[in-house]
């Protein structure tokens, strides 16, 4: 495949230019009558940050999207987008300094790529409109297609036109809502690329997704959401700090008095059996417990096939946090 | 009061001009309808003896004057019913609602495209019917009546004053719409009511002078300019976003990777 994205192609970020952060947002709820939304929502996001935004569908991803980007208005709270207080009056102006990527990607099927970009970049009133639509097609690698009719277009390639819309306008906030969801794996990895190329621009970028190695991959900071915001924070720390950390041990065979073996080495604060020949040991520094441990196995005559630190995945980070949400359940 | 900016408004209408251009039905609607009405003025004129007297031929013309006022109500409810559950459907409405276009340009730019074409060919129509009657008719009362100054002058300025309200009302109903069928028929069936009154000037109920004209046309202006308002207040961007979901972002089957819940 001949059309690949190229990065040298995607537009700067304007992150020099406001002070302050991209994105300000303090306790702000959405409620639709007697159901919400989301809740009590407070986070900040950098300029030029990718920011990713998780949680399971139901979640009230795309109605903080649509939240911020001016479209739907807050039943409480406050928030500022691209430095400009969120309010009715001032939608106009952010709407012109944000791009959104909706969760479909929104083409005019009877109009060709060319004609879609083209009346985009006319309500945005670029004046420079040809040089942009080529900017963004070269962007997302559709250059030579851009008389394709987009009703003709498969899915992953209407949603690279829907990112070179988004593209056109130069956004100081970018926000995509699950931009991979229904994609085929090729088709995703060109749009990671994308936004890889973006934070390179230093774009700052608000995603949306549910799919955890998605973010893991490609944020900065990731916050969970699950109706209200459960955690936010760096992808590798939220799994450091959310667990007691842990020594896995393999042994040969199952130990006689497992007990003994572990309660008598230093540092161990609890364990569990986890499988026959598998335990698991709560304790506070691996590494500097793990050779005691191991030392003491071998006193008691255990074969030891292996000792290693246990990493949690930001998946069980997410599992936890989501399953403690009484909400889900319903 | 409104403030609107020209470029959006245009850029609307010219999207909105090559979609309906590239839609058959639209198409088909714009082309075929009109040849429709042309079929009763053309008998009249060709066909109604010379001995046929006034009264009988007042009527006859009465209906044509009507017929021709038909086009430019029935098009734009048509078009226009299907404007924003089009962007609906398309799922479009999203991120245009994203862009700085205002409601104001999004409505006149979609009207623009729909009037334009409808009153054109609302005029040609009567024009050909004007000219066919002037050269042709076999009864002299058929051309009188149909050159008849203040006749003429109603229809011109009764056709764009029925194109705007049909316009408003397929929009209204269009944005509380998810169906584009239900849509264009209820659309087309709240745009009659005005051509109802205009029948009245056609028959001579009223008699066709100047003064009864200009009051018509007077009071179609107010109810297209209620209708903008009412119009324009429907135009929400919350509303419209929220008011009918699309199914498809809920369906959508998880991929791989993608975490699904465990606990039932
Ligand atoms: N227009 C609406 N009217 C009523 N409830 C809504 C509306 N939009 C979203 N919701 C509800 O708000 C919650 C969050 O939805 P959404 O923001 O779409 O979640 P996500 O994008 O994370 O899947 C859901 O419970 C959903 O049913
Ligand atoms: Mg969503």
């Amino acid at each position: 495949m001949s059309e690949h994205p190229s990065a040298a192609a995607v537009p700067t970020g304007s992150s020099g230019t406001g002070a302050g952060p991209a994105l300000a947002v303090s306790h702000l709820t959405k409620r639709f009558g007697g159901r919400t939304a989301f809740e009590d929502v407070s986070f900040e996001v950098a300029r030029g940050e990718v920011f990713g935004f998780l949680g399971p569908n139901g979640a009230g991803k795309t109605t903080t999207v649509r939240t911020l980007g001016t479209l739907i208005s807050p039943t409480a709270g406050s928030a500022e987008v691209a430095g400009i207080p969120l309010t009715e009056a001032n939608g106009e102006r952010i709407r012109q300094r944000i791009a959104v990527m909706p969760e479909n990607p929104g083409l005019y099927m009877r109009l060709t790529i060319r004609e879609n970009l083209e009346f985009f970049a006319r309500l945005y009133g670029l004046h420079d409109r040809g040089s942009r639509i080529h900017h963004a097609l070269a962007a997302v690698g559709l250059v030579d297609r851009s008389d394709d009719l987009c009703g003709r277009l498969s899915k992953g390639l209407r949603q690279r036109v829907a990112l070179a819309r988004t593209l056109l306008n130069e956004p100081e906030v970018m926000f995509l809502d699950e931009p991979t969801s229904g994609l085929d794996p090729v088709a995703a990895r060109e749009v990671h690329e994308l936004i890889e190329a973006l934070r390179e621009r230093e774009v700052t970028v608000f995603l949306t997704t549910h799919r955890l190695e998605e973010a893991e991959r490609l944020c900065d900071r990731v916050a969970i959401l699950n109706t209200r915001l459960r955690t936010v924070g760096r992808p590798q720390d939220l799994s450091g700090t959310l667990f007691r950390r842990s020594l896995a041990v393999e042994t040969a065979a199952p130990l006689p008095d497992p007990a003994s073996v572990f309660t008598s080495s230093a540092g161990v604060d609890g364990w569990a059996p986890d499988g026959a020949a598998r335990y698991l040991l709560s304790v506070a520094d691996p590494r500097a417990v793990a050779p005691g441990v191991v030392r003491a196995l071998v006193r008691a005559g255990a074969d030891v096939v292996s000792v290693s630190e246990t990493r949690h995945s930001l998946e069980e980070v997410y599992l936890q946090l989501v399953d403690q949400d009484p909400e889900i359940r319903s | 009061m409104i403030r609107v900016d020209l470029g959006r408004t245009l850029a609307l209408a010219q999207k909105e001009a090559r979609e309906y251009r590239r839609t058959p039905f639209i198409v088909g609607a714009m082309v075929v309808l009109p040849f429709f009405f042309l079929v009763e003025p053309m008998l009249t004129i060709f066909v109604v003896p010379a001995s046929e007297p006034a009264r009988v031929v007042d009527k006859t013309v009465g209906a044509i004057f009507l017929l021709m006022l038909v086009v430019p109500t029935v098009i734009p409810a048509t078009v226009a019913a299907y404007s924003v559950v089009g962007e609906r459907q398309q799922g479009t409405l999203e991120p245009l609602l994203i862009t700085p276009v205002r409601r104001e340009e999004i409505l006149l730019g979609k009207a623009l495209s729909a009037v334009v074409p409808s009153v054109a060919i609302a005029y040609l129509l009567f024009a050909l019917v004007e000219i066919c009657a002037a050269l042709f008719a076999a009864n002299p009362h058929v051309s009188a009546i149909l050159t008849e100054g203040p006749h003429i002058l109603a229809e011109a300025i009764f056709a764009p004053l029925l194109a705007m309200w049909s316009i408003w009302v397929g929009t209204a109903v269009s944005t509380r719409s998810s169906d584009v069928r239900v849509a264009q028929q209820l659309g087309t069936l709240a745009s009659l009511p005005p051509l109802a009154v205009t029948a009245l000037v056609s028959f001579q109920v009223l008699p066709p002078v100047l003064g009864v004209a200009i009051g018509f046309a007077a009071g179609l202006l107010a109810l297209d300019i209620g209708m903008w308002w009412v119009v324009s207040s429907m135009f929400d961007r919350e509303q419209l976003v929220t008011g009918s979901r699309p199914a498809a972002s809920s369906a959508a089957a998880p991929g791989p990777g993608e975490v699904r819940r465990i606990r039932a």
